[in-house]
């Protein structure tokens, strides 16, 4: 029996000595700890991410400041706080990076606030958005949206061209509440009302009853917030099956639902959906131009605006690494992405000196085809929005 | 008489000698000791580790020695990592008060369940502790205001152990308590399993008719087991908050039960440590097939796992077992 012990004992040995990381000298390199979804149903969030943050150092060299900057990219596979808070843990103790970055979800970045506040860890939110979350931590700063920033200027937009009586359809969850909640709010402010609630489960759903309960209520419009993903294609086929376009309801969504991603398998059914959101590949400008002609270089799928968040992120720490010329230093970081002005491939990006969160352009877009392809073309702007969720 | 007598003495040592603690045993949680000292910065994932492995010890009881096949046992765990969250948030700081009063609720949950259990064969149970599983899930996901739903429940603050040791980043004293709770947890658990108890338990997994026949009260004992292992997996889950401070809804996903039958099953059945090895083996084995590639690691880890179920039988320690036995028979041939 005490050989089996001693086999075991040395086995177990053997596989920690696996997993522990060797510790490497740093002193000419910028460490950058990336939290992603890199697998399971949510990997295209990670897909993104990763991605984008590789097109801005593909774009702009690996060496900012005389330093060599180093992306450890790890896969949290999807809304698992408990493994997000191992992985920044052993990003700071083990690896010990300079930066943490990525995070698609915001249970993710929520577990990780207490450490990154013990270890006062710069880290860069390039996705997950959910107000609350830079109100979590001094050394939260986030460079992509919040869910109610993209919301509000629906609603306004909305009553702006003369719809008064809207439904609501939004994804059983923690986002999806809060956009409902963010729509009602700023739309009966303005005087519109809401004719109907529904909120569809996030698992397999079935949109066939739920989008006949809205063409039986005859609104002139209906708003959708789904995530990301699948949800919006199934949603769209439902939309068309059951005619609602046809019945004159128009479909007003936001930007997650109008992902750049699925636009080509959309197709035809989603041709003059209206929608507002931060970014779309369409969007024309020089920056953005660059952005999309460096993505191509990495991966040829279309990016979304996820994939903008880590090229933003990326670009943000190039800035500090920049101005601290290389000697970073949690607080010092922290202040001097305060403030800091980005032009991104969205537009003007400013970030919040009070709530680290974007101030930035939300736009409105249509759904158009041009030559064989779909794309939001924007026609309308909402100029240096904040976050009103705070 | 004195026949009897001797009978009666060789079922007592066989009893007490399945009680003493083997050299391997020792070794094993010597090992988890010594971890603390050789990995100090890899503290957080190993009181991880321990935390699935007792999760994993709380199935063993129902499954390996009960036999009672169930897709849902992250529910227990799932309860027992939100008491202890909400009662963190709520004002009750201190750690222990939490593990208790996490450990009970779960407790309760488990002995209303297992009369569910009671009736009906393995598919029935399969589908009711699914059911229960996916209810959870779905009732903490639309009590956003109290839970957070799919945002996690955020405000966790642990206090201080004995008042003393917090816990901090490099997860030391976590790592300490997460072992003394499990190493407590294990004892009981053991003694438990190699009492009459344990093998009534077995004899019930082997054969219910006959079991029934030598006067076993079947369903007083799974209902004992159930709540017991519920207690357990609170606990385990209570231990997973606050080492974290941190409640995801993930905590109640279906994906956790199922990860934690392979992780048994890869460990071995009904061996009293099979759980802790399964955890071992399968959480390094995704954190460094994650870190060669996070991309695509999990296609590697599908080829471990079939490979490890098709040529494994009884999982790692079954298979350890035998290789001993192979080298016993061996060493007995040469030996005459």
């Amino acid at each position: 029996m005490f050989r089996i012990g001693f086999v075991f004992v040395m086995l177990l040995c053997g596989i920690l000595a696996l997993s522990a990381d060797q510790a490497c000298a740093a002193g000419s390199t910028i460490k950058i700890g990336m939290i992603a979804e890199m697998t399971g149903s949510f990997s295209d969030f990670g897909f993104n991410i990763v991605n984008g943050a590789k097109a801005y150092m593909k774009e702009h060299g690996d060496t900012v400041a005389g330093k060599k900057i180093e992306l450890i990219v790890k896969d949290v596979g999807g809304p698992s706080p408990e493994v997000a808070k191992r992985l920044a843990q052993e990003l700071i103790v083990k690896d010990k990076v300079d930066f943490i970055a990525g995070f698609g979800f915001t249970p993710n970045a929520l577990a990780v606030a207490p450490i990154i506040t013990e270890a006062k860890m710069p880290t860069v939110i390039m996705n997950a958005a959910t107000s609350i979350i830079t109100t979590k931590s001094p050394y939260f700063v986030r460079v992509s949206m919040t869910l109610p920033q993209t919301t509000e200027p629906m609603a306004q937009w909305a009553h702006k061209n003369g719809y008064r009586k809207i439904y609501t359809l939004v994804a059983d969850y923690g986002p999806g509440h809060d956009s409902e909640a963010a729509f009602k709010k700023a739309f009966t402010k303005l005087g519109g009302q809401v004719v109907g609630e529904s909120r569809v489960p996030l698992k397999n759903p079935e949109f066939g009853p739920y989008v006949q309960r809205i063409k039986d209520s005859k609104p002139q419009a209906v708003f959708v917030f789904l995530p990301a993903g699948e949800m919006p294609v199934a949603f769209m086929k439902s939309y068309n099956e059951r005619g609602l376009a046809k019945a004159g309801i128009k479909l007003l969504t936001t930007g997650d639902v109008m992902n750049d991603n699925v636009q080509d398998a959309l197709g035809d059914h989603a041709l003059g959906v209206i929608s507002t959101h931060h970014y779309s590949v369409d969007h024309k400008s020089p920056e953005n131009k660059a952005f999309l002609a460096a993505f191509a270089k990495i991966e040829p799928q279309r990016p979304n605006y996820m994939a903008v968040g880590g090229y933003d992120g990326m670009a943000a720490i190039y800035n500090v690494i920049k101005q601290l010329k290389g000697v970073i230093d949690g607080d010092k970081a922290m202040a001097a992405f305060k403030g800091m002005k980005l032009n991104s491939p969205r537009g003007p990006v400013l970030i919040d000196p009070a709530t680290r969160d974007a101030i930035e352009n939300i736009y409105v877009r249509e759904v158009k085809k041009i030559g064989s392809h779909y794309y939001n073309v924007e026609f309308e702007t909402f100029k240096a929005v904040k976050d009103p969720g705070k | 008489m004195s026949d009897n007598l001797a009978k009666a003495s060789r079922h007592v040592s066989f009893l007490r000698g399945r009680e003493r603690w083997k050299s391997a045993e020792i070794a094993f949680w010597l090992t988890l000791v010594g971890v603390y000292f050789v990995f100090p910065s890899s503290l957080v994932f190993a009181s991880q580790i321990l935390i699935t492995g007792l999760f994993a010890l709380s199935l063993d009881m129902i499954l390996g020695y009960a036999g009672i096949v169930t897709l849902g046992h992250a529910a227990f765990f799932g309860i027992g990592a939100y008491t202890a969250g909400l009662m963190a948030a709520h004002g009750w700081h201190d750690p222990f008060l939490g593990l208790l009063v996490a450990g009970v609720t779960a407790g309760i949950a488990g002995y209303l369940c297992s009369f569910l259990l009671s009736k009906g064969g393995d598919l029935t149970r399969l589908m009711i502790t699914l059911g229960i599983g996916l209810l959870l899930y779905e009732v903490v996901n639309s009590a956003t205001k109290y839970t957070g739903g799919v945002d996690g429940l955020q405000g966790v603050e642990i206090g201080k152990l004995f008042g003393v040791f917090g816990f901090d980043l490099y997860g030391k004293t976590a790592y300490i308590y997460v072992l003394i709770i499990s190493f407590l947890l294990f004892v009981f658990t053991r003694s438990m399993m190699n009492s009459p108890y344990g093998l009534a338990l077995r004899s019930i997994r082997e054969n219910q008719t006959r079991a029934l026949a030598i006067g076993i009260p079947i369903s007083a004992c799974l209902t004992n087991i159930y709540s017991i292992a519920a207690v357990i997996a609170g606990i385990a889950g209570a231990l997973l908050t606050q080492t974290t401070q941190f409640v995801g809804i993930d905590v109640l996903s279906f994906q956790r039960s199922a990860d934690l039958l392979l992780i048994l099953i890869i460990g071995g059945t009904a061996t009293m440590y099979g759980g802790f090895v399964g955890a071992v083996v399968f959480l390094l084995a995704q954190n460094w097939l994650s870190n060669l590639n996070p991309q695509y690691w999990q296609f590697f880890l599908g080829i471990l796992l079939i490979v490890m179920t098709l040529y494994l039988r009884g999982g790692i320690l079954g298979g350890f077992s035998r290789l001993v036995n192979l080298f016993r028979h061996w060493r007995n041939k040469e030996h005459s």
